[in-house]
């Protein structure tokens, strides 16, 4: 075979992990109903021909608990990471176009964001939302703004100082002109990168969540609840059930940061050699 | 120290100040938003329903259902300045008394992580980057990559797993044996107990450092005076402690210090899987059991040592650095 260069790798790298995603988020739409399904004639089996991850003390197929669990995880994660993105974007440029107060104002909130421990605020904001799903989704959508946002205002400082944008400003244009002309569309690769690489975040916080018990109920099988549920059963020795789950997790998390820097390569060719 | 270090210093105090008002003032709102019923949180749901109406009226007064959000978080500040934080729900004790208990457990497990990973994560940092490219760095670098997109509850987990249920070569929870007298219990005995969690917390913390510490070594790397010592036929760990080991030290503690928040988070999801009675596992004990003073107090803590932790990077960067020093107010 051909030796492929390094842009046909990068490529290969971001197209299969894509694919993989989709292919898991499928699956696990598909297999709602049998995630659901108990049969005490064959609980607690170990992983074999038929059940690969094996089944849990009700019976239950691990393999569609374990897929249901991590498409509801992804498509959560993605909701999060996109609104996230959204909030880091307009705050970023606003805090660098708009003057040195409203700049002042957004970075003392990131601060103060990011002052408080992660898992320690999404706690809050789920006991404040009454601990269902909602508040999961919008503790997950909410919190993850603030490193992204940092780094975009840094950009655009930079880029106030260019001299196109000088030359835009002598020439008599609008903050709001330079802001939507020239400034986003200089923004957008590193938006979308970031955008990218929020997903991991967002995925491990929503699971860690849901393991320490806050948010979804037993009946929806988020993939943090199927493992804190594994965690009971640890001392029996049912090693399968925490086991598998985990591994398929950090796959994802992995095929999302490959899927993020390829990405970065692909839209910023520079990045690669420094 | 001239003047304007002093000033400089000043703002910062003022701004973590300010930070920590803010923090609590968000904290206050969000629990104050929560559906929990005051009343039905403190008496009890079964005892509220057999009370009469002027009996509800009457705690409804003493729990200052009515007084307005503001008065509210005045005299709940007031008093948490004093030392006064409540009164716990959960564990029916004095906040104060709660955490104090609390933090000393996870204090210990936390030093401990933060300094082996601070150490070993340096290490590995500086190693890849002094080898840009080369099979160390490669391996650094996967091995980061693989750390950082585990969740620190599944690691716990799987060492928990093998050490703990496969191997009993560790206790599966708990910071001291089971059945024992608080007076019988010796450090060799909290130590065992805290090997596990800390060792999770430290391969964890890990990835950040080490990958931070690898950025700048590569940048000193590609310097005047690297490059001048390496025509100089400087090579190996002379190179590297004479030029590349003394410039990349301040940015690593730097960062290291203002990674506090993280070792904390990764603690609280620790101590949930190994049933570790710290401040972590109390924080998600109190939102699961509606324990609203802990929960704010344990907030206000936690962010009073990640400010902290922030301050003490930004004075050591002062401290060693002078053109900060110098420039930093200026900047």
């Amino acid at each position: 075979m051909k030796r492929l260069n390094r842009r046909q790798r990068v490529l290969l790298g971001l197209g299969v992990s894509v694919v993989f995603l989709i292919l898991i988020c499928v699956a696990g739409i598909l297999s709602g109903e049998a995630a659901r399904v108990t049969d005490f004639s064959r609980k607690n089996l170990a992983p074999c021909g038929k059940y690969i991850f094996g089944t849990d003390w009700l019976g239950r197929d691990m393999l569609a608990r374990t897929l249901k669990g991590l498409s509801l995880s992804i498509l959560i994660g993605i909701l999060a990471a996109a609104v996230s993105a959204v909030i880091a974007l307009v705050l970023g440029v606003a805090s660098a176009v708009m003057g040195k107060w409203v700049d002042e104002a957004i970075t003392f909130v990131i601060d103060l964001i990011m002052g408080i421990p992660h898992i320690l605020l999404l706690i809050l904001i789920s006991v404040a939302l009454g601990k269902g799903l909602k508040g999961v989704i919008v503790g997950v959508a909410l919190s993850h703004w603030p490193s992204l946002a940092r780094l975009i205002r840094a950009e655009v400082m930079q880029l106030k100082e260019s001299p196109y944008i000088q030359i835009a400003e002598k020439l008599g244009k609008s903050r709001w002109y330079i802001a939507r002309k020239h400034m986003l569309p200089h923004l957008l690769p590193q938006f979308l990168v970031g955008l990218v690489l929020l997903f991991p975040h967002a995925i491990l916080h929503e699971s860690s969540i849901t393991f320490l018990g806050f948010g979804l109920s037993t009946e929806q099988p988020a993939i943090g609840i199927v493992l804190s549920e594994a965690m009971k059963y640890l001392i029996t020795g049912k090693w399968w059930l925490a086991l598998f789950p985990g591994i398929l997790l950090v796959v994802i998390v992995v095929l999302f940061y490959v899927a993020g820097e390829s990405l970065r390569k692909l839209l910023d060719p520079g990045s690669v050699h420094e | 120290m001239d003047g304007r270090w002093m000033i400089c210093l000043l703002k910062n105090l003022l701004r973590v100040f300010l930070l920590l008002t803010a923090v609590s003032i968000v904290t206050f709102w969000l629990m104050k938003s929560s559906p929990v019923d005051p009343l039905q949180a403190n008496v009890g749901q079964a005892a509220l329903g057999s009370m009469s109406r002027e009996q509800v009226a009457k705690l409804e007064e003493y729990w200052g259902v009515h007084t307005p959000p503001v008065e509210q978080y005045l005299s709940w500040a007031k008093d948490f300045v004093r030392g006064d934080m409540g009164i716990s729900l959960l564990y029916r004790q004095p906040v104060t008394r709660v955490i104090g208990a609390k933090l000393a457990n996870s204090l210990f497990l936390m030093i401990f992580a933060w300094v082996i990973s601070g150490i070993l994560g340096f290490a590995l940092g500086a190693a890849a980057g002094m080898n840009q490219g080369k099979p160390v760095d490669k391996l650094v670098k996967g091995y980061c990559l693989l750390v950082s997109s585990t969740p620190a509850f599944w690691l716990a987990l799987l060492l928990l797993m093998v050490f703990g249920v496969w191997l009993k070569w560790f206790p599966i929870g708990l910071s001291v044996p089971i059945g024992m007298e608080a007076e019988g219990v010796t450090l060799a005995d909290r130590l065992y107990h805290a090997v596990l969690p800390a060792l999770t917390l430290s391969i964890t913390g890990v990835s950040n450092i080490a990958l931070h510490t690898r950025e700048k070594m590569i940048d000193i790397c590609g310097s005047d005076y690297m490059l001048f010592a390496r025509m100089r036929g400087e090579r190996g760990w002379r190179l590297f402690k004479h030029y590349g080991f003394r410039n990349v030290l301040l940015p690593a503690i730097t960062l290291h210090f203002a990674s506090i928040s993280e070792i904390f988070g990764g603690s609280v999801l620790v101590e949930q899987v190994f049933s570790y009675p710290g401040l972590g596992q109390a924080a998600v004990a109190a939102g699961l059991g509606s324990d609203l003073p802990l929960l704010m107090a344990i907030t206000i803590v936690s962010a009073l040592f990640v400010f902290g932790g922030n301050m003490v990077a930004n004075i050591l960067y002062g401290v060693v650095d002078p053109r900060i020093r110098r420039g930093g107010a200026a900047k």
